[in-house]
């Protein structure tokens, strides 16, 4: 039987993250600096007097931004350096298609993000045994990180997709991220109709206010997927027109 | 098997590449000999595939490169002048990734991927990291995914790139075991590693092909004159000097005293002349030595003519 391009790509950036360090290190920051926002916001002595909601709220609100660095981080390899090491050159000489390597670079980040953001849910669990909240703010709380997650790591895609230098891969991505966060500051300046579409399109804000508080608007979710799937088509019309050159 | 019809390549304004045109047959090896930068890359990354020709047609098999590109892909195998290995992945799963890279099945993988290790002989090294590897073994691994698939056409861009000796002649002892079953192109701009394993070489320069044919046949139909080395003891005195008596040889050309490094250290008395003539003058240049009364130790043509008739021919073209 024979794998599916997508799969074979997806396994190999999968085991990659597992085998070397900065997988681990990503992970290692993120949890940690969850952990202190949440003992911050929910144990320590500077904790205030908060319903167990607005803890959760406050919890995915620091775990939205640091799953969103973390999504920039994981990203940014995965094409530029096949360009730096000389592997893409196998990967453009096999009979597999641009969007097969994308979709299953962006699957497997995709993947080792959500082990990471998964990974936190001890805390959730923490406010649901000794609070009032319910187990279906925690989901969609989670869903609402997954898919920011997604959509950073398919901006990440496209910049890595860009170039063979990582580090102007971060930059790229960072600054489209960075945009994307400060139209939703940039809507509640501006006056309409502008107002209307900053907060339409930013990443953040009106989009992510629905999954914090444990409300599933369909309309966020295909926001986040829309996002997704426009930088992720434009990661594999640069790969088209790389692989050529 | 493979052919190029006016095939150019363009970066901006400047010509990598080209005309190029020339067919190569089923079953055949052919080296692509040039010095860096002459455009040996850019074929060989068309032939694969992996570059856009700007003009020109290449087929493989009968497939067109840019109608039915994974067609090609799937019969060729490439290394390109780096190995294009994963430094995180053990070998062995390298080589399984690759192959499922190459549309082969699991079944199909499972039973090449302890084949090809044997006969890259890489079997002991399968469950290393490949960033633990010698460039040696990195080289081998580096076959092993180029024939992993079975392709029908090899392309091996400088396989003996950064060896060291030894594993040059391994590396040859490898390729020549791969010409009963696969249609190989090798570039080098080293002359033996060509002469030594090719059918039939094709001479680049500046992006064109300048010369092509057997060794043989660039050896008699383009060196314009032939060079051999001959190893002399003089006669005593009142003979005719050894250098006068090669020079008066009808044909030749041109007699050069060798260095000191070249002289036969077993015979303090003997002296290699290098002697250039118009046609394969052994016989006429030993049996007049004979004939003066001197002592011939050794004639033989010279080595490395091969890269004289090179340097000749890119010389020539640069002029």
């Amino acid at each position: 039987m024979r794998t599916g391009a997508t799969g074979i790509i997806f396994r190999r950036e999968f085991q990659a993250y597992v085998r070397s360090p900065m997988g681990y290190i990503v992970a290692a920051v993120v949890l940690l600096l969850d952990g202190l926002l949440f003992y911050s916001t929910a144990l320590g002595p500077d904790a205030g007097e908060l319903l167990s909601g607005e803890v959760l709220r406050v919890f995915f609100y620091f775990a939205s931004g640091l799953t969103s660095i973390a999504a920039v981080a994981l990203s940014v390899r995965l094409i530029a350096e096949e360009r730096q090491t000389g592997t893409q050159l196998l990967l453009d000489t096999s009979p597999i298609r641009d969007w097969e390597i994308v979709l299953g670079k962006f699957l497997s980040a995709l993947a080792f993000l959500s082990v990471i953001t998964l990974a936190t849910l001890y805390m959730p669990l923490l406010i649901l045994v000794n609070g009032k909240i319910a187990v279906g703010h925690i989901l969609i709380g989670y869903l609402g990180l997954i898919l920011l997650g997604g959509a950073v790591l398919s901006i990440g895609v496209f910049a890595t997709a860009l170039t063979r230098h990582q580090l102007v891969a971060v930059a790229v991505a960072a600054v489209i991220t960075g945009v994307m966060f400060l139209l939703w500051q940039l809507s509640q300046i501006v006056g309409s109709p502008l107002s209307r579409v900053f907060a339409a399109l930013a990443i953040h804000g009106r989009h992510f206010n629905g999954f914090m508080a444990g409300l599933l608007h369909l309309r966020d979710v295909v926001y986040y997927v829309a996002l997704t799937y426009f930088f992720l088509f434009a990661a594999t019309r640069v790969m088209e027109a790389k692989r050529w050159e | 098997m493979v052919e190029l019809t006016d095939v150019t390549k363009y970066y901006g304004r400047k010509r990598a590449l080209g005309p190029v045109s020339f067919e190569i047959d089923r079953g055949n090896t052919v080296g692509f000999l040039g010095l860096n930068g002459v455009g040996k890359t850019t074929l060989l990354k068309i032939l694969a595939c992996g570059l856009r020709p700007s003009s020109g047609t290449v087929t493989v098999d009968g497939f067109d490169v840019l109608r039915d590109p994974h067609e090609v892909r799937k019969r060729v195998g490439y290394l390109p002048e780096l190995p294009p290995v994963y430094g995180d992945m053990p070998v062995s799963d390298y080589l399984t990734f690759v192959g499922q890279l190459k549309g082969m099945s699991r079944e199909r993988v499972a039973r090449r991927v302890p084949e090809v290790e044997e006969y890259a002989r890489i079997s002991e090294v399968r469950d290393m990291p490949t960033r633990h590897l010698s460039q040696g073994y990195r080289q081998r691994v580096g076959v092993a995914q180029a024939i992993i698939h079975e392709p029908e056409l090899l392309i091996l861009d400088e396989p003996t790139h950064d060896l060291d000796p030894v594993q040059i002649m391994e590396m040859r002892g490898m390729i020549r075991r791969l010409k009963d079953s696969h249609t190989i192109l090798i570039s080098s701009h080293i002359l033996p590693e060509i002469s030594e394993t090719c059918d039939r070489l094709l001479i680049l320069n500046d992006g064109v092909i300048i010369a092509s044919g057997t060794e043989a046949e660039l050896g008699e139909k383009l060196l314009m004159s032939r060079h051999m080395a001959v190893t002399v003891r003089a006669a005593g005195d009142g003979a005719r000097a050894p250098r006068d008596v090669i020079a008066a040889v009808p044909g030749v050309t041109g007699v050069e005293r060798a260095g000191d490094t070249e002289r036969s250290s077993g015979d303090a008395d003997a002296t290699t002349y290098h002697v250039e003539g118009e046609a394969d003058l052994r016989a006429a240049v030993c049996r007049a030595l004979i004939e003066a009364g001197h002592d011939v130790l050794t004639l033989r043509r010279a080595e490395r003519e091969l890269e004289r008739v090179f340097v000749g021919l890119v010389g020539g073209a640069r002029a």
